[in-house]
């Protein structure tokens, strides 16, 4: 299978306010191997995602890792948002925190977080979102190859309702 | 070589700084991630603690002085720079900080400003030694200044 050269490297998307932890997030992903966006709001990543230009994905993000306590939209609501929202929703989502809060914890996991990391984030931690993203990306390709199914079919029907699709 | 010297007293200082607690393993961690992609990257790590820290100290000493103690912020702050000493491994600097937030949580303004006092002399003594050993550690050159497992 030929891959397409933007497919040889996943692409995280960092979230967090103080400026310290995110020069260390973007160097343990980098690191990694991973081509990293910085931002420090919650506001900001919804932006960058294009969450704001009819729901349309402007830019491929394989993982989104936010902090917790942020001013303004939390790493929480960050994490609601995106799993609200119809494109965005099966974006992994990672949150970081300083505080050791197990009902913030069980809350963020339940609520569809991937993973919840203590500061501060280690290499260690860092390696535990390759599966995730791994997963993700074969998933994707098998949707890829079902939406090909599809369109050589012209016999399969859906339903459209203006620019909704009900699947 | 008059570099030997010099190689075993910045060994000598890294060790001291370990063994009498003002740094823990996360320093370790950020030395890990130093590279030839980023030569300097635990300097530059540090000295954003600096600046993160003078401006966090300003801000406890004003909201210290406020009359009735503005708990919250107080724990805000200290919260914030907590974090951020975390983030470098400040072992002193960081026990400090959760004391403070302790008295915070409890009330207590006096806790809070004796706490303050001694975290501040903590941050002192530990940014007076980092910046010998990064001194230290640019005379001796390019070459590596801490055991980096490769």
């Amino acid at each position: 299978m030929v891959m397409a050269a933007s497919e040889t490297k996943f692409h995280v998307l960092a979230v967090d306010d103080t400026l310290i932890d995110r020069k260390l997030i973007e160097k343990l992903l980098k690191t990694s191997s991973y081509q990293v966006t910085a931002v420090d709001s919650g506001t900001k990543a919804l932006e960058f995602l294009g969450l704001n230009n009819n729901d349309h994905q402007d830019v491929e993000v394989n993982l989104i890792i936010t902090d917790y306590c942020m001013p303004g939209m939390t790493g929480y609501d960050l994490l609601r948002k995106i799993k609200e929202s119809s494109s965005f929703k099966d974006i992994p989502v990672v949150i970081m925190s300083s505080d050791n809060i197990p009902s913030r914890i069980n809350r963020c996991l339940e609520d569809g977080a991937e993973e919840f990391f203590l500061k501060p984030v280690q290499l260690s931690d860092v390696n535990k979102l390759r599966p995730h993203l791994m997963k993700r990306r074969t998933q994707t390709n098998v949707n890829k190859r079902k939406a090909m199914d599809e369109i050589v079919s012209p016999d399969r029907t859906r339903a459209r309702y203006n620019e909704l699709e009900v699947n | 070589m008059e570099r030997n010297p010099m190689r075993r007293q910045l060994a000598s200082l890294r060790k001291s700084l370990f063994d009498q607690g003002y740094l823990d393993e996360q320093f370790i961690e950020l030395e890990q991630l130093q590279d030839d992609a980023n030569p300097n990257f635990v300097e530059e790590v540090v000295t954003l603690y600096y600046r993160d820290s003078a401006r966090l100290i300003l801000n406890l000493d004003h909201a210290l002085e406020r009359r009735p103690s503005d708990f919250s912020k107080l724990d805000g702050l200290m919260h914030q720079f907590k974090g951020s000493s975390s983030s470098i491994g400040a072992k002193k600097v960081k026990a400090e900080s959760t004391l403070f937030r302790e008295y915070c949580k409890s009330g207590n303004a006096e806790g809070c400003m004796r706490t303050f006092q001694q975290l501040k002399k903590e941050y002192a003594t530990l940014r007076k030694k980092l910046e010998t050993y990064f001194q230290l550690a640019r005379q001796i050159g390019p070459m590596e200044s801490a055991n980096r497992p490769k």
